[in-house]
């Protein structure tokens, strides 16, 4: 009896390892074909200059521009609006029918593929708002498919801050906004943050919204303001890999390489932001 | 305000949450440079009464009061009434000791800063002599600028004493505020006690039938939301008028 729960257990947690391991072989695969395939691509040149030959040489500098821009401009839009409206919804607004309206909305247009996004963003800013095809345009049709990713962490750890501190804050003359202000938002910063990061990674990842909306097959030069288009590391990608033919496969590895290496980085100083915030903030 | 009349009034006072009514009809008188004691078995609305002193059920959705509470002879509930303000006069020490993030010295001086106070001495004056009052100075004036979480949890309720005595508040609220300390941290606070009541309002939840009596120069029973028996001096506990004073303070249940 005690031998068989064992091996039970035993094989219980062999199921959960394989599992675990189930996770990371693609992930390390991914990362191992396209670094193998691609580090040898990556240059100085490759790196700072303009594509020349119909792309198939010289560098992808203005890509790597244009998904840094995009990535800011995106930042600029949704980090106010998506950490006001999670603020909101977790301190000032009741339970109503109208709130629960709201959040049904954030869940579900977190579901909405991004192509419909890409769409809504040609009709709404390209079209209506006569934005043209420029990166106001594009920054602003990435922001909103970030804002339901930002919204929902932010009021998540919102929430995560025990009432008790609100109550104490308010019992020494403290407003509600000075008891947000000096004691939930400190505390829920690192989920916040992460929230952020997360949301914009995927923003600097994505292709479909950005086609219709901003990204332009071959642009030699960088923009010169915000209702510029631009080149973008995702749309080049896909650009070079499906519409160009005889395109080096290095070339097409090196721009995914540097594409990944972007958005780990953006990962990793998310991870060390939330340690730092931690370490401040001990509990 | 002649020295006869009361700091708090509280008139005909009920108080329901989510349709239940938690609090029925209370009406008493409380006497400044005092300690008054609100006693009862758990569920009396004891907490209760002293959140709507301060008007921290405010913060509380579904909830409805009606009757009156001055301060002062001001009606607190009015329209336009200063809450902040409100609560800067009566201060509020809570159950469990909850620190704010931050250091010691933070922790004292939140609310003086809200309230606008910003010059260096002034704030090392209010901290000097707030955690003196609260009996915790001098266990803590070398670490002052060490995070407030690391003292113990009589060290703790002690500093969270001192950050309401910070704002010199008028009436001071203490809910249950030894009730997750050791008997010597007890008797500190209740040591502390003594001291305040020279110039404080003071209201104790207590969390024992004995504290109660030991501090207590007033003494409220309330039992299932109700004032059953209230009056001024400490007679309550050695002769009680009403039968379920008398049973609860003889033991009989509680």
């Amino acid at each position: 009896m005690m031998m068989s729960r064992y091996r039970t257990q035993r094989l219980g947690f062999a199921l959960l390892a394989l599992g675990a391991l189930v996770v990371v072989v693609p992930i390390l695969f991914v990362v191992l074909t396209v670094l193998v395939r691609g580090i040898g691509a990556i240059n100085w040149e490759f790196l700072t200059a303009m594509p020349r030959d119909g792309m198939k040489a010289g560098g992808i500098f203005p890509a790597i521009v244009g998904t840094l821009l995009l990535t800011l401009g995106t930042a600029l839009a949704a980090i106010p609006v998506g950490v006001g409206g999670a603020i909101y919804l977790s301190e000032y607004a009741r339970d109503t029918w109208l709130t629960r309206a709201i959040r049904l909305a954030i869940v579900n247009l977190a579901g909405i593929p991004s192509v419909v996004y890409g769409l809504f963003g040609l009709g709404m800013f390209v079209l209506f708002l006569q934005f043209g095809t420029s990166i106001l345009a594009g920054s602003l049709t990435l922001a909103i498919m970030t804002l339901p990713i930002i919204i929902s962490t932010a009021e998540e750890a919102l929430r995560a801050v025990p009432t008790e501190f609100r109550t104490v804050s308010a019992s020494l003359g403290g407003t509600r906004w000075q008891g947000i202000r000096n004691v939930v938002l400190p505390q829920a910063l690192p989920g916040i943050i992460t929230g952020i990061l997360l949301g914009l990674l995927r923003a600097a990842g994505e292709t479909a919204p950005i086609l219709f909306t901003v990204a332009t097959f071959f642009l030699p030069r960088l923009p010169r303001s915000p209702f510029d288009q631009t080149m973008a590391l995702p749309y080049h990608l896909y650009v070079i890999s499906t519409q160009v033919p005889g395109m080096p496969v290095k070339i097409q590895y090196g721009t995914a390489l540097v594409l990944l290496a972007l958005v780990l980085s953006l990962n990793v100083v998310a991870t060390m932001i939330r340690s730092y915030f931690r370490r401040r903030r001990q509990w | 305000m002649t020295e006869a009349s009361p700091k708090i009034q509280i008139e005909n006072v009920s108080y329901s949450y989510d349709g239940k009514t938690v609090l029925r009809d209370v009406t008493l008188d409380v006497w400044a440079k005092a300690v008054t004691v609100f006693f009862g078995p758990a569920g009396g609305a004891k907490t209760t009464l002293l959140r709507l002193i301060n008007r921290l059920n405010d913060l509380v959705d579904g909830t409805q009061m009606t009757g009156r509470i001055l301060l002062d002879g001001q009606d607190i509930y009015a329209p336009g009434f200063d809450v902040p303000r409100l609560r800067r006069r009566v201060g509020m020490v809570f159950a469990l000791p909850l620190p704010l993030p931050g250091t010691i010295r933070e922790n004292v001086t939140y609310g003086p800063k809200l309230a606008g106070i910003q010059d260096r001495a002034g704030l090392e004056e209010i901290v000097a002599r707030s955690l003196t009052q609260a009996a915790l100075w001098d266990e803590v004036k070398d670490r002052l600028d060490s995070p407030a979480n690391a003292l113990s949890g009589g060290q703790q309720q002690r500093l969270c004493i001192a950050r309401s005595l910070a704002l010199e508040p008028e009436v001071l609220l203490l809910d249950e505020p030894t009730s997750g300390l050791d008997p010597i941290s007890t008797a500190k606070v209740e040591e502390s006690l003594l001291i305040l009541k020279q110039h404080y309002t003071v209201i104790i939840v207590p969390h024992s039938i004995q504290q109660a009596a030991r501090v207590a120069d007033h003494a409220a029973f309330f039992l299932m939301g109700e004032l059953v028996e209230y009056r001024p001096g400490r007679e309550i506990f050695t002769t009680p008028r009403d039968r379920r004073t008398e049973d609860y303070v003889t033991g009989r249940f509680g």
